[in-house]
């Protein structure tokens, strides 16, 4: 067991970090599938070769990464959040669209590289997150405490809205949850933080919403007790106020991200439009079956019926051609990734660890769950690629830093 | 309680777990019941997915003419489309091609709305490419990413605007049409005939289209033949040959006075077929196929001078003198006057009846006349008291027995109809007073209400070029001549009128320039007041030709929008058309030297040519 003493050597935790790796081969099989295409593309073809490259520098980064003190982490949360704040900032100014996501400006070019600063961002503002949550010895007991790690995530995540890129603005909101919810916030707290979220999606309706305000005003007072007056009225006014935007705010979002919030509530409103993502994808997972068509042979796929098959649908991939035992393997497999990175911090030597992995396991959390979920119409497209799955170069490697960053902090030295 | 003791930790874990499990669970649920118990529904929609059952386009039924002339062929054409991709790599790649395409930024803007309307869609950039754009495009094809080139069979019409608007134009099939029942079974984007012959016979022209199975992929991309179902072959339309004589047409558009506006039919004595259907200005109909640019159709469409009219069906004048004719039938067959009686009121310029003095057009008067000499001189007070003589309900009634108020029936769609009282009771209803006597005299001239096409002149000319009685014009023709309307006249009151229209290309005749060498010419002018430019008349002339000593074989008839004369502008056509299809027919060299007025302009001797 020579594997086995290796990683005991470096004290790295064998099941996470071996379930990733093959995840990640796995990732590259698909990806090499999604190039196999009856009229071949430029775009797909070939691309599992830069993956694989891309997956051996990540792992190079890992081993350089995961040999790091643990303090340096804590020292580089506050620089490298920064760092993340003005990269996202320059991507507003600056920014490009790349591949398959021609329409967010989420890129910037440096030294003839692309790369994307959300992904940094999302690590870094775990790091910042966890340090200033880790500061403290007490749980937060009131709204008011919550303003400040609020505030921490809101940054980064009003810049990425900026670009705009939903997708990742929603892992922002769940890294921020977890995060409080690991520092011991209580849940009805964290629902009050939340609801003037569940306002903006109510108001479509006045009496829904109407309804809604009833029911907050009712849940507020039960839970007298542990609020400020002044907290109380923050947050009714908060709900108010997000129903009150949610029109104009409606109308300021991109044509195409106004459709396919459409589509998702009827996918059939617009079939070969803004529909068809949707609509291509399902039927291609629903035609996988229990068994698939069989790796490379996926028709939806080979006929390119499927679009963005290399990023953003990869699962869409997995699901027709290697059918429902083959999907619900991949969830296995995201499955134990998860419940691992909650036992590593559940076990974690000191509040940062905890912090820093829970915080990743939110964020990739979100990720699986927006991911998949989209491709089979559970959630709205909003274009997030799946963890270690997709094609993407600096995707990969900030997955694989998290991943050392969570095997490191984990040892506690 | 400390924030991060082991108790709290493991509470949170056992919470983060149960969320976990139960959001993958719900997820796992959702793959199963998509993926296990919908499978087959999604099986079947993926399938259809990629299967296409393509038309193969059925090649329309080509159009010759009477000796079997092309006239409508298909060639092969090209279609220009760009698969999917960014809106602004479309924008590249169009501003690239603008130049060999011709692309206005206007109709780039156009092309882009469309691939925005449908981004997983091929766009469609030219219908109608021509080989030297498609080489052109093929020869830099590196520069040009994501361009189709896609060939099938395309109209072309041989003679362009010269036969358009008899043969008409194909595009593709409207949503409007698509609802009607005659084309049940069509498809959309199927080519049909729009105008003209291609409308009237669309259903013998247009044949079977053909089914192929293929597997396609996102972009219509054929990636390969399916085997699992037989093609179904194409049944090819059928070919039609026209009674038009494609260089007789031809011929008119070369005669026609470059800067006016008219029509020309003429019709076969025989057997009523068309022979020549012209009107001026014409449009392109090659231009329509593949879709027309929208600039050329609004032109087209604003175009005062009204192109797209088809003056020969759809053009309703006042038929003026050339009525006179008709008069003279109805009159001969009531019998209410014999052909060589001299009318009671001689000409002095005008007579007087009832409170109103009607005029001729000639001032000084014309005498007395008998029936040949009053056609000859286009007298109108013989004609006034013929009018008297057969009364205004008689006349009213065999206007409309002759179809002066009805279309002919050509076998081409849209034709007007008439404009001719349809009885007594119509200056009631229209002027709100009763017909009186006196209507029955500008009726006898022409006037009043009455209007026709050329199209129903040169049928009721072909009436008296025949035995009385004329068919329905048909373009194509058929082996059974439809019954038409009859004059109901003896053969010797035929050759009275017939007499009378050869006057008027003789000696002392107004059109005594047209008359020709080898031909027995006869014919009638008329000039029609418009509304548009009361100074400028139009110009009639209707005419019957055949050989001397025969009987008529070609009746032509002419009008020329704003021609003034009768005599000199529409008579010279009416002649050099008559002249060129019987020197043809009868195999007598052509020349473009015809008429006497021709022949004397240009100093040449005319042996025929009589002086008083």
């Amino acid at each position: 067991m020579a594997l086995r003493a290796a990683f005991e050597k470096w004290s790295l935790d064998a099941p996470l970090v071996g379930a990733v790796i093959v995840l990640a081969l796995f990732g590259v099989a698909m990806i090499y599938s999604a190039g196999q295409l009856e009229v071949p593309s430029s775009v797909t073809y070939g691309i599992w070769k830069k993956q694989l490259v891309w997956l051996l520098l990540a792992l190079m980064a890992f081993t350089v990464v995961a040999r790091v003190p643990v303090r340096w982490f804590e020292w580089a949360a506050w620089p490298a959040y920064g760092l993340a704040l003005v990269l996202l900032g320059l991507t507003v100014v600056m920014g490009s669209g790349q591949g398959t996501a021609q329409g967010v400006r989420s890129w910037l070019s440096f030294a003839g590289l692309q790369f994307q600063p959300s992904e940094f961002a999302k690590l870094a503002t775990i790091l910042a997150l966890a340090r200033l949550l880790s500061a403290r010895q007490d749980l937060p007991a009131t709204l008011r405490e919550l303003i400040a790690p609020a505030l921490i995530v809101g940054l980064p995540l009003g810049l990425v809205i900026l670009q705009p890129d939903l997708g990742t603005a929603l892992v922002f909101v769940a890294i921020l949850f977890a995060g409080l919810y690991w520092a011991g916030a209580p849940i009805g707290m964290l629902a009050l933080l939340a609801s003037p979220g569940a306002g903006l999606i109510l108001s479509f309706d006045a009496r829904v919403f109407a309804a809604y305000i009833v029911l907050l005003v009712g849940f507020v007072y039960l839970y007298r007790y542990r609020l400020y007056l002044i907290e109380t009225v923050a947050v009714i006014l908060a709900n108010l106020a997000a129903g009150t935007v949610a029109e104009p705010l409606w109308n300021s979002l991109e044509p195409y991200q106004r459709a396919r919030l459409l589509v998702f509530l009827d996918p059939g409103a617009d079939p070969k439009g803004a529909g068809w993502h949707l609509i291509q994808s399902q039927v291609a997972i629903g035609s996988g079956g229990l068994l698939g068509k069989g790796f490379t042979l996926g028709t939806q796929k080979r006929y390119a019926f499927l679009p963005e098959q290399h990023t953003d649908f990869i699962f869409s991939v997995v699901g027709e051609e290697l059918g429902f035992l083959g999907t619900l393997i991949t969830v296995l497999a995201f499955a134990f990734i998860l419940r691992r990175l909650v036992r590593m911090a559940e076990l974690a030597p000191e509040p940062f660890a905890g912090l820093v992995l829970f915080g990743i396991f939110g964020a990739w959390f979100a990720h699986v769950l927006i991911n998949v979920g989209m491709t089979i119409g559970f959630l709205p497209i909003t274009g997030l690629p799946l963890t270690f799955l997709s094609y993407g170069g600096s995707f990969l490697l900030m997955s694989f830093m998290a991943l050392a960053i969570s095997v490191r902090v984990a040892t506690g030295d | 309680m400390r924030t991060y003791d082991a108790e709290a930790r493991r509470l949170r874990a056992r919470g983060a777990l149960v969320a976990t499990v139960v959001l993958l669970g719900v997820l796992v649920l959702g793959f199963f019941r998509v993926q296990v118990l919908r499978s087959s529904s999604y099986r079947l929609r993926s399938d259809s997915n990629r299967l296409r059952a393509l038309p193969i386009p059925a090649p329309r039924g080509a159009l010759f003419d009477r000796h079997g002339r092309l006239i409508a062929e298909n060639v092969p054409g090209y279609a220009i489309s760009l698969l999917p991709a960014p809106v602004d790599s479309l924008r590249a790649t169009l501003q690239a091609l603008a130049p060999p395409l011709a692309l206005t930024a206007a109709r780039i803007d156009v092309i882009l709305a469309g691939a925005r309307r449908y981004p997983h869609q091929p766009v469609l950039v030219e219908g109608d490419a021509s080989f030297e754009q498609v080489s052109a495009v093929e020869e830099r094809r590196v520069e040009f990413p994501g361009v189709l080139i896609e060939m099938g069979p395309k109209r072309r019409y041989v003679a362009g605007p010269t036969t358009a608007h008899v043969t008409g134009y194909v595009s593709e099939v409207s949503d409007q049409e698509l609802a009607r029942p005659e084309f049940e079974g069509y498809s959309p984007g199927q080519i049909v005939g729009k105008e003209g012959i291609e409308r009237q016979y669309e259903s013998l022209l247009q044949g079977r289209p053909g089914v192929r199975y293929v597997e396609v992929d996102a972009l219509g991309r054929i990636v390969g033949a399916f085997q699992g179902r037989p093609e179904l072959s194409a049944v090819p339309g059928q070919p039609l040959r026209l009674s038009l004589d494609l260089e007789l047409q031809q011929w008119i558009d070369r005669i026609f006075p470059d800067t006016m506006r008219g029509a020309v039919v003429a019709l076969n004595a025989e057997d009523g077929g068309v022979l020549a259907l012209y009107s001026r200005p014409s449009f392109d109909p090659n231009d329509f196929v593949g879709g027309i640019d929208a600039d050329l159709w609004t032109g087209l469409n604003a175009d005062p001078a009204r192109p797209l009219l088809n003056r020969a069906l759809n053009g309703v004048y006042p038929p003026g003198s050339t009525f006179k004719i008709a008069t003279a039938g109805i009159a001969l067959a009531r019998g209410v006057v014999a052909p060589d009686e001299y009318m009671s009121i001689p000409c002095r310029g005008g007579m007087q009846f009832g409170n109103r003095y009607f005029r001729c057009w000639r001032p000084g008067g014309h005498g007395y006349l008998t029936l040949a000499d009053a056609i000859r001189d286009s007298c109108d007070v013989y004609f006034y008291q013929l009018g008297l003589r057969i009364g205004l309900e008689p006349l009213v009634e065999a206007g409309n027995r002759l179809g002066f108020r009805g279309r002919c029936g050509i076998d081409l769609p849209g034709e007007s109809a008439g404009l001719y009282p349809e009885d007594l009771g119509y200056w009631k209803r229209r002027f709100g007073y009763d017909g009186t006597p006196a209507e029955a005299l500008s009726m006898a001239i022409g006037q009043g209400p009455n209007a026709q096409t050329p199209l129903k002149m040169a049928q009721f000319f072909l009436a008296v070029a025949r035995d009385g009685t004329a068919p329905p014009p048909r373009v194509v023709v058929t082996d059974s001549v439809e019954p038409g309307f009859t004059l109901d006249i003896s053969p010797e009151n035929l050759e009275w009128l017939r007499e009378g229209m050869r006057r008027v290309l003789r000696p002392g005749g107004t059109a005594y320039l047209s008359s020709l060498e080898h031909w027995d010419l006869m014919g009638k002018t008329g000039t029609s007041q418009n509304s548009q430019d009361p100074e400028r008349d139009h110009a009639w002339f209707v005419g019957l030709a055949g050989p001397r000593g025969g009987d008529p074989e070609i009746v032509v008839a002419v009008i020329v929008e704003f021609g003034l004369s009768g005599s000199g502008v529409a008579a010279p056509i009416v002649a050099k058309t008559a002249d060129f299809y019987l020197r043809r027919k009868h195999g007598i060299p052509v020349d473009t030297m015809q008429t006497l007025g021709e022949h004397l302009r240009a100093g040449r001797p005319a042996r025929w040519a009589v002086w008083r």
